[in-house]
């Protein structure tokens, strides 16, 4: 009975219900990348300590960037930082996730006007959940990563997706930001 | 002898389990030595499967080749591992030593699969993993010694069957002092907060583990488990009297696990050579005296 239920099942919708499976495990087990480039990685310690506690929501913070899922980028990125911030997204493995904090990622903030860092954090790697305010409160941190769990749930946290299919256009963004994007330095021979 | 594989599989699977079932639930009483909620007692299964499920990259063919190495020198080694007296699978060759030198395959599997990334960090883990075990092995060594001295067998299950015999007369009550060295030499085996020098995630990037993702690392996290297993029940082997019934070893195993967990969430880390100078000074010296006490004066409680 069962046998023959799942031969009737195509390759694909066999993959889906993988799929699914896998996203179970992905959503109750995110690992966090905290990439602390400004102020709003102040609101992280509360968020992980006995405060808040996300180790209740399966989160925990790792070490580097090929064990993480979720790349936390927490505040506004200057055209240098947002090198390093391109080459540690590329690093990690897939599917994986990013969560852009304050103001500072969606529009520039209170910095929208200074020649030395981005304005929207979008335009260069796929964002999948914002969190607004300047800065945000922990309540409003712990609800984004509860928002991004539900979005792996309905299958919409498909920013890793999208940077595969449109890669040509965050290139060009990339290049127009910062010239060229793999510059040979003493740390990347 | 089928039979025997099959069995020792078995064992490796129920380690794996016990451990990482133990482990989700030493999260959470961590987590209330913090204060915190924690996470689910399952949340060690999640981590594991969710890093089976994700894609990930290679860094060259020695660098998966050492992973299944490692894996399949731990599953090796914890076949041997006897439970209770009667639940082993391979009778006659649970000698202590066997223990010793495979669980090496597993850490040699490790070095060189670390090593193979290029990684800078990695190598200086693998290099920290390896002092911190020449530190401990020493006075660990000398106890065991002098427990196999005082047994006249080298065979786990006979030195289970030692301390029974005399009235369920434990090495850890019968050698205060070995015992002591017993739990400090596990608590650098399994790697827990005073001597974790060789992951640091704060300082290199988790060692030898920083270039691994997806599924080599769960397939590391699967060894790990087992590793801890095989460690944990050395140590209620030898020390406590092992076990009637798989019941009583389930509860002698959580409450040695639990207890270096605790001893280790209220320690900060040492360097590398704050822990070669710790065993080689306290322990080392509590262990030449009970072997001393114990072999040369007839002194054993």
């Amino acid at each position: 009975m069962l046998s023959t239920k799942f031969s009737k099942m195509t390759k694909e919708e066999i993959d889906r219900k993988w799929w699914e499976i896998g996203d179970f495990f992905r959503r109750n087990s995110l690992w966090m990348l905290m990439y602390c480039t400004g102020c709003c990685a102040i609101e992280l310690p509360p968020a992980m300590t006995s405060a808040y506690d996300m180790e209740r929501l399966g989160m925990g913070p790792m070490a580097t960037p090929r064990q993480a899922d979720v790349l936390l980028v927490t505040g506004y990125l200057s055209l240098k930082t947002l090198r390093r911030l391109i080459y540690t997204y590329e690093q990690m493995s897939e599917p994986k996730y990013v969560v852009g904090f304050g103001s500072c990622t969606i529009n520039g903030g209170v910095y929208h006007d200074s020649h030395a860092v981005i304005n929207q954090l979008n335009q260069y790697i796929p964002v999948d959940v914002y969190v607004a305010g300047c800065m945000p409160n922990t309540e409003a941190v712990m609800n984004g990563f509860v928002d991004l769990m539900d979005l792996i749930k309905s299958k919409k946290a498909n920013g890793w997706k999208d940077y595969h299919e449109r890669y040509d256009w965050y290139l060009a963004n990339q290049k127009a930001a910062l010239g060229e994007v793999r510059v040979h330095d003493e740390f990347h021979e | 002898m089928i039979y025997s594989i099959i069995f020792g599989v078995g064992v490796a699977l129920f380690g794996f389990v016990l451990q990482t079932s133990i482990a989700g639930i030493n999260r959470k009483v961590v987590a209330r030595v913090q204060k915190r909620y924690g996470p689910r007692w399952y949340q060690e299964f999640l981590d594991i499967f969710k890093l089976l499920s994700k894609r990930s990259v290679t860094h060259g063919w020695i660098f998966d080749f050492g992973i299944i190495m490692a894996l399949g020198g731990i599953i090796g080694t914890a076949m041997f591992m006897p439970i209770t007296q009667d639940l082993i699978a391979f009778a006659n060759y649970d000698n202590f030593f066997i223990f010793v030198y495979l669980i090496a395959v597993g850490s040699l599997g490790m070095a060189m699969s670390a090593s193979g990334s290029g990684n800078p960090l990695a190598s200086i883990g693998v290099m920290r993993a390896l002092t911190t075990m020449l530190a401990y092995e020493v006075p660990f060594m000398i106890v065991v010694l002098t427990i196999i001295k005082i047994t006249g067998t080298s065979s786990v299950t006979g030195i289970v069957q030692f301390q029974q015999l005399a009235g369920n007369n434990w090495f850890i009550i019968a050698l205060p002092l070995g015992g002591i060295v017993g739990v400090m030499a596990l608590m650098g085996m399994v790697g827990k907060k005073p001597f974790e020098t060789y992951v640091a995630p704060a300082e290199i990037a988790s060692g030898p583990m920083v270039e691994y993702g997806g599924k080599q690392l769960g397939m590391l996290f699967i060894m790990h488990e087992i590793t801890v297993f095989i460690e944990v029940s050395l140590f209620v082997h030898l020390f406590l009297g092992g076990a009637d019934n798989i019941l009583i070893f389930i509860v002698k195993y959580f409450a040695v696990y639990t207890t270096i967990n605790i001893i280790s969430s209220v320690y900060a880390r040492f360097k590398i050579d704050q822990v070669v100078m710790f065993f080689y000074k306290w322990p080392l010296i509590m262990a030449v005296t009970q072997a001393f006490v114990a072999i040369y004066l007839g002194w054993v409680i």
